[in-house]
């Protein structure tokens, strides 16, 4: 039994059994992690001045503006359809630009397909840096690059796809069953061939899945890079909120939350077909 | 043995109309979703600001990168961590009692469903939006932030807790039922160990999730480095973004790090 450096300070409890045997159980690690929580509990409240009583006694607040937003001004509607539709066709270009973008470089960042080590981990470094960027900022660069309008998100859209997808499907194929692969290459296969018959087929059911899931989060991300001018439903949402127009603003939430909810049953419906 | 292969695969299925009613409705909807793509056309130059962007991210701004006053990045990256953390717990906090109203092998299923409406409710309604009702509460600052990613995080750490909750061995509950243990005893060792680890598991990766998404709150002034990034970008002082970058990339590259790691450790047991 190896004991560490915690056991040796809180010895393990001793059970001597019928037959005359002894059984150790190790204390109970709860005590540390509940330590190392309440700190930075406490320090976190210090910082940012969580404050139960300002809670309690304001949250009325945080309700007025929903109540205002009841009930929401159906005669906007008429002016919600195009934005809408154009954040509908924003996320779906993005995502299916971005997935596709990324599966040449997913192949190179896995270990079973790519043989040089150097260009696995040069390929992973990229994956996980072009996730730490914040969504928002990218949008933020390419309405600089690009001007404001929807190419503007439909870019952010791709790269954050491009990340997102490239880092599930490298990590996909590589717990993959290389038997087939193998017996492909045994048979006179080039590598590309026994790829294209042997790995796609295991993998292209969760690669659709992971991208049907990116695109359903994509419509709800859309919905906020309107907020940097780059197009879609946020950029009305933006503008009647910084107007204080919140009927208007609960007829966007509403349209927002019956698409997300259709987009969501139907890509369900497709994922649970696909996997 | 040729034959027998020949028959097989004649027998293969043949479903090239359906492949090809896919194939035309995907290509549908990408023709469809290619006529959105517009822009002001203000982008004289773009590629010089692209440019721009890339050589301040590579050149940060020192001073303010090591800035150890209330002003540098440091701090503002402690506070995002602060943010995130505490906003964590309460949107865990908050979704326990939401996910136990929505599972659907405990409540009946009409409930159910409303818990399940609520939660997917409170999730479409974007950040920014949140951030304004928070403020509107305890003021700007980084309280309105932690309120709002809480809030924000209910949507998915209740969807994952429900699905812990259903995925619950039953049979473990009934054997303690057999051996006389009462209520809670049978929650304690029947329900707990099944639930507590995914549930610090999705905890965890929430964290992960909240610290990449800190920079919305900043739009609308609820604390960390989200607004010094906007206004530094909006400004083109691409330095100062530089540094804030660069600091974020290092922050979430190690918490990455760290919560792979624990939650490898909670799944494995």
């Amino acid at each position: 039994m190896n004991l560490t450096f915690y056991d040796k300070i809180f010895k393990p409890r001793e059970y001597v059994l019928p037959n005359g045997k002894k059984a150790y159980k190790k204390a109970s690690r709860a005590p540390i992690y509940a330590i190392l929580i309440l700190a930075m509990s406490a320090l976190s409240v210090k910082i940012t001045g969580f404050d139960m009583e300002v809670l309690v006694s304001r949250i009325g607040q945080f309700f007025v503006i929903l109540g205002e937003m009841f009930p929401p001004n159906a005669d906007y509607m008429p002016k919600i359809w195009e934005p809408l539709f154009d954040t509908i066709k924003m996320s779906l270009l993005g995502s299916v630009v971005g997935a596709l973008l990324s599966v040449p470089f997913a192949m190179l960042a896995s270990t079973n397909v790519c043989p040089s080590k150097i260009i696995v981990s040069v390929m992973r470094v990229m994956f996980s840096l072009i996730r730490t960027l914040p969504t928002i900022v990218i949008a933020l660069v390419a309405t600089l690059v690009f001007g404001l309008g929807t190419l503007a998100g439909t870019v952010a859209i791709a790269v954050f796809s491009f990340g997102y997808i490239g880092k599930l499907t490298y990590e996909e194929i590589e717990t993959v069953d290389m038997g087939a692969f193998e017996a492909m290459q045994a048979m006179g296969a080039t590598r590309s061939e026994a790829f294209i018959s042997a790995i796609v087929p295991q993998v292209l059911p969760f690669y659709l899945s992971n991208c049907l899931f990116n695109f359903e989060g994509n419509v709800r991300y859309a919905a906020v890079l309107g907020y940097v001018g780059a197009g879609g439903i946020g950029l009305i949402l933006n503008e009647k909120i910084s107007w204080r127009e919140y009927p208007s603003v609960g007829m966007i939430l509403v349209a927002l939350f019956v698409t997300v909810f259709i987009i969501e049953t139907v890509s369900r419906a497709l994922r649970k077909k696909l996997v | 043995m040729n034959q027998r292969i020949q028959q097989a695969y004649e027998k293969r299925p043949k479903d090239w109309v359906y492949n090809l009613i896919t194939a035309v409705i995907v290509v549908g909807l990408l023709i469809w979703s290619g006529s959105a793509v517009e822009t002001s056309g203000s982008t004289q130059d773009g590629g010089q600001i692209a440019l721009n962007v890339l050589s301040g991210i590579f050149h940060p701004d020192l001073s303010f990168l090591f800035d150890l006053s209330t002003k540098g990045v440091p701090y503002l990256m402690l506070e995002t961590v602060c943010i995130a953390f505490l906003g964590t717990i309460v949107g865990a906090i908050i979704s326990i009692p939401l996910a136990f109203i929505s599972a659907s092998n405990l409540t009946p299923l009409p409930i159910a469903f409303i818990g399940r409406l609520i939660i997917m409710a409170a999730r479409t309604i974007p950040a920014f939006v949140y951030g304004l009702m928070f403020i509107r509460v305890t003021g700007p600052g980084a309280f309105a932030g932690l309120l709002t990613m809480g809030v924000c995080s209910i949507g998915m750490i209740s969807k994952m807790y429900i699905e812990a909750i259903e995925d619950l061995d039953t049979r473990v509950i009934e054997s303690l039922d057999a051996a006389g243990c009462n209520t809670w005893q049978k929650i304690r060792y029947g329900i707990l160990p099944q639930l507590m680890p995914n549930f610090a598991s999705t905890a965890i990766y929430r964290f992960d999730i909240n610290l990449r998404d800190a920079t919305i709150l900043g739009m609308v002034g609820a604390g960390g480095f989200g607004a010094p990034l906007i206004f530094a970008m909006n400004s083109y002082r691409w330095n100062e973004a530089g540094a804030l970058l660069a600091g974020l990339i290092v922050l979430i590259l190690i918490i990455e790090f760290i919560s792979t790691r624990i939650r490898v450790k909670l799944t494995r047991g």
